[in-house]
Order: C-alpha cells, then sequence, then structure tokens
C-alpha cells in the first residue's frame, strides 16, 4: 500500500488553492450581500428592517450544512441541471457569510455616534453623501478586525462544501485517506495548512485590533 | 418550474425527526457543560497559570480556533482509532464538539477574568477574603456573569456546528435527515424541514440559556444592571 508522500501532498496543496478560491468568493459575495442586508437592517423604514432581521435570524439559525444541502437539492428543482459544485457552494456560503457579515457590519454603522449622522443632515449632505463621506470612512475602521477575523471563519466552513462535492482541502484529505488509509497522517496535514492559511489572518485581526484600541483611548 | 412540492411523504418520519433533534440536543448540551468546564479551566490556567501552562493552553486555543470542526472531528474519530480504543461515532462527536468549544470559552471566559479590575483584587484583599474565596466570589463568577451573554451566543452555534458530526454517522439530526432524504428521494423538502426544526431548536437553546441565566445570576436579576 502506498503511503503518504509528495505527489499527495501536491493533490492537497492544489486543493488549498480552491479552498482560498471559495472563501474569496464567499467574501466577496457574502460582502456585497451582507452590506445591503446591514444597510436595510437600519433602514428607516420597519418592513424592510424586518426583512433583514428575519434573513439574518434564519441565516444564523440554521447549520450552514443545511443550507449547502437545500442550495445543493434546490438549484436542481428551479431547472439547473449540472450545476458546477463550485457554483452551489459558492452560493451556499455566499448566503452564510452574509448574515454573519451583515450583522457585523450593522454594529459598526451604529457604533458612529448619532450625532454625525445628525450634524451631517445638518450640512445638508443628501443620504448618499452622508453614507460614504461621513458614516462609511468611520465605520470601516471600526469594521475592519471583526471582518478580518470573520475571514477565518469563512476559510473554516468552506470545509463543509465538500458535502456537496466540491473538491477542496477537506475534501482532497478525503479522497486521500481513502486510497492510502492514514486518516490520522492526512488529517493532520490537512489540519495544518488550514492553520497555515488561517493563523496568519487571526494574528492580523487581533493586531488590527490593538491598533484601534490605542488610538481610541 | 414543474418540481411538485411533497411534504406529505415525509410525514410518517416525524417520529425519527424529533429523536434526532432529540439527539442533536443531547450532543450539545454534553458538549456544552463539558466544554464550559474545559474552557473555564484553561482560562483560568491561561490567565493565572505558570509559563509552560499559559504556553500549552495558548498552542490548544490557537491550534483549535484556526482549524475547521470537520477536519477536528476526523481527526478525533479516527485518531481514536488508530490509537486501537473502538468508540462509537456518537462518542467521538462529543468528544470533538468538547474539545472544539473549549477553545472558544476559554477565549470568552479570559476575557471575561481580564476584565475584573485589580482594585476590586484589593479590597477583597482588604477585606480578608482567602484567595480561593476571592477568586470564586470576585474573579470567576463577576467574570463569567459579564461574558455570559458571548457564550450563549457560542452555545448556540455549538448546537448548529454539532451538524457536521453527521459526517461520521453520529446519529444527530442531520445524518436522520440524509437517510430521510434517500429513503423518500423528496431531499428539497428534507432539509426544508430539518432546517425550521434547527431554528426552532436555536430559540429554545437561546430561551434556556437565557432562564438559566436568570436563575443563576441573581444579583444581575435583582439590581437588572450589567456588571
Amino acid at each position: 500500500m502506498p503511503s503518504f508522500s509528495l505527489v499527495h501532498l501536491e493533490f492537497l496543496g492544489w486543493a488549498a488553492m480552491w479552498t482560498l478560491g471559495l472563501s474569496a468568493i464567499a467574501f466577496v459575495g457574502g460582502g456585497l450581500v451582507g452590506f445591503a442586508v446591514a444597510l436595510m437592517r437600519i433602514s428607516p423604514f420597519r418592513g424592510v428592517r424586518y426583512a433583514a432581521i428575519v434573513y439574518i435570524q434564519v441565516v444564523q439559525g440554521t447549520p450552514l450544512l443545511i443550507l449547502l444541502f437545500l442550495i445543493y437539492f434546490g438549484i436542481a428543482i428551479v431547472g439547473f441541471q449540472e450545476v458546477p459544485a463550485l457554483i452551489a457552494a459558492g452560493i451556499g456560503l455566499t448566503i452564510y457569510s452574509s448574515g454573519f457579515l451583515a450583522e457585523i457590519w450593522r454594529g459598526c454603522l451604529e457604533s458612529v455616534p448619532k450625532t454625525q449622522w445628525e450634524a451631517a443632515e445638518c450640512l445638508a449632505l443628501t443620504p448618499w453623501q452622508r453614507m460614504t463621506r461621513v458614516i462609511l470612512p468611520q465605520a470601516i475602521r471600526i469594521a475592519t478586525p471583526p471582518t478580518v477575523g470573520f475571514l477565518v471563519q469563512i476559510v473554516k466552513n468552506t470545509s463543509l462544501a465538500s458535502v456537496v462535492g466540491f473538491v477542496e482541502l477537506a475534501q482532497a484529505g478525503k479522497l486521500i485517506n481513502n486510497s492510502i488509509f492514514e486518516p490520522f497522517t492526512v488529517f493532520m496535514v490537512v489540519a495544518a495548512i488550514y492553520f497555515a492559511i488561517c493563523f496568519p489572518l487571526s494574528t492580523w485581526s487581533r493586531r488590527l485590533e490593538r491598533k484601534l484600541n490605542v488610538s481610541r483611548r | 418550474m414543474t418540481y411538485q412540492f411533497d411534504f406529505s411523504s415525509l410525514l410518517a418520519y416525524w417520529p425519527e425527526f424529533l429523536q434526532g433533534a432529540w439527539l442533536t440536543l443531547q450532543l450539545s448540551a454534553v458538549s456544552t457543560v463539558a466544554g464550559f468546564i474545559v474552557g473555564t479551566l484553561c482560562a483560568i490556567g491561561r490567565s493565572d497559570g505558570p509559563p509552560w501552562v499559559k504556553f500549552l493552553v495558548g498552542s490548544y486555543v490557537e491550534i483549535i480556533r484556526n482549524t475547521p470542526l470537520l477536519v477536528q472531528v476526523f481527526i478525533v474519530y479516527f485518531g481514536i482509532a488508530t490509537l486501537g480504543v473502538r468508540v462509537s461515532a456518537n462518542t467521538a462527536a462529543v468528544v470533538a464538539l468538547v474539545v472544539n468549544v473549549g477553545a472558544y470559552t476559554c477565549e470568552i471566559v479570559r476575557a471575561g477574568l481580564e476584565s475584573v479590575h485589580k482594585s476590586q483584587l484589593e479590597a477583597a484583599d482588604c477585606l480578608g477574603l482567602s484567595k480561593p474565596q476571592i477568586y470564586w466570589h470576585v474573579v470567576i463568577r463577576p467574570a463569567i456573569e459579564r461574558v455570559y451573554p458571548a457564550l450563549t451566543s457560542q452555545y448556540v452555534l455549538l448546537m448548529l456546528a454539532s451538524s457536521i458530526t453527521s459526517q461520521i454517522s453520529a446519529e444527530e439530526l442531520t445524518a436522520v435527515a440524509n437517510r430521510i432524504q434517500s429513503d423518500t428521494f423528496r431531499s428539497f423538502e428534507t432539509y426544508i424541514v430539518v432546517g425550521i426544526i434547527y431554528l426552532a431548536l436555536s430559540f429554545v437553546v437561546r430561551i434556556a440559556l437565557w432562564l438559566f441565566g436568570l436563575a443563576v445570576f441573581v444579583r444581575k436579576r435583582k439590581l437588572g444592571t450589567a456588571l
């Protein structure tokens, strides 16, 4: 029986690229949708606000695994056959991360003091100007550390895309394990690669947080 | 869209859904309690222990928080088997969940421990409290009271994350769903039902933890303020 070798490591390396790609899709897609939902969440219209609250509650209250299954089987029902696993996984992770990013960013938008909103309005700025010139520049500073922290969650959760047949790092580990049956070695290496991706992000997030705290003190 | 939704064929399976949900709750409850104990001990070790304990706990926390639960579950399940001990999937699932949530709890509780002001310790010292008394009454209890909301969210996430243990065929709700959908070929409907059950469970867990908080943190209940 062959044992764990460089060939397997190379395979895992490629799979790690897919993990990164899927994470990027989830972050960009989730960021766009999440930002829209965050804005809806603080909208002056009650109906819009409630819609956003329900969306966030549903996404945060169901496991990502179930979400992925629903999309995987749902796409077929809507009438698309043979959809690449990357699309299914990308949509699932986009919805998942939008639900969490919306709630994170809502907090950041609301943590900009109310007086800033009022002052912008007194200066007769349009809502668009108020958001882009006054609120966002301040909110982004507050939002950066938790957003980077959530990136770690996204990278880790791409491992669940394996259930819809997407070959990323965790799935590649499973495949290799099926062929050589050295589960301990294989998954330790897989875990080490995940760690190598996530640890710098966590450290970065923590450093940003510390920097932000100092500037506020 | 020509798809005909058919939830009626799932009706016969309601006892299995219920059983899966029950096992999910049991898994989560056991992991929450054990994870809380592990996490709190680690937090104490990380903030007040000797350097080597700090290093060990720090590494444990960082390794767990920067690797996916799915991989941890595989390592525990297959790793225990490699050691020659045969355990059921459910046991392996609980072990993996405890190891996982212990690390997160450790970080949360540590934040609470660090938020206890030094003057509180000095005041307790002046009142002649003994070291264990100080630790219990002045440090740990207020610290946990302060971070309790964060712990609550973490344990709700744990309940949802327990779905991942279906990958090693622990017989919880998601695994039950996987089996039912392959029996009935009503995949979409099955996962909608299970999604709704999870949603309901997350509300149940949230409310249960909130009530537990009310019962345990008497001071907070009476004064109605955060510490």
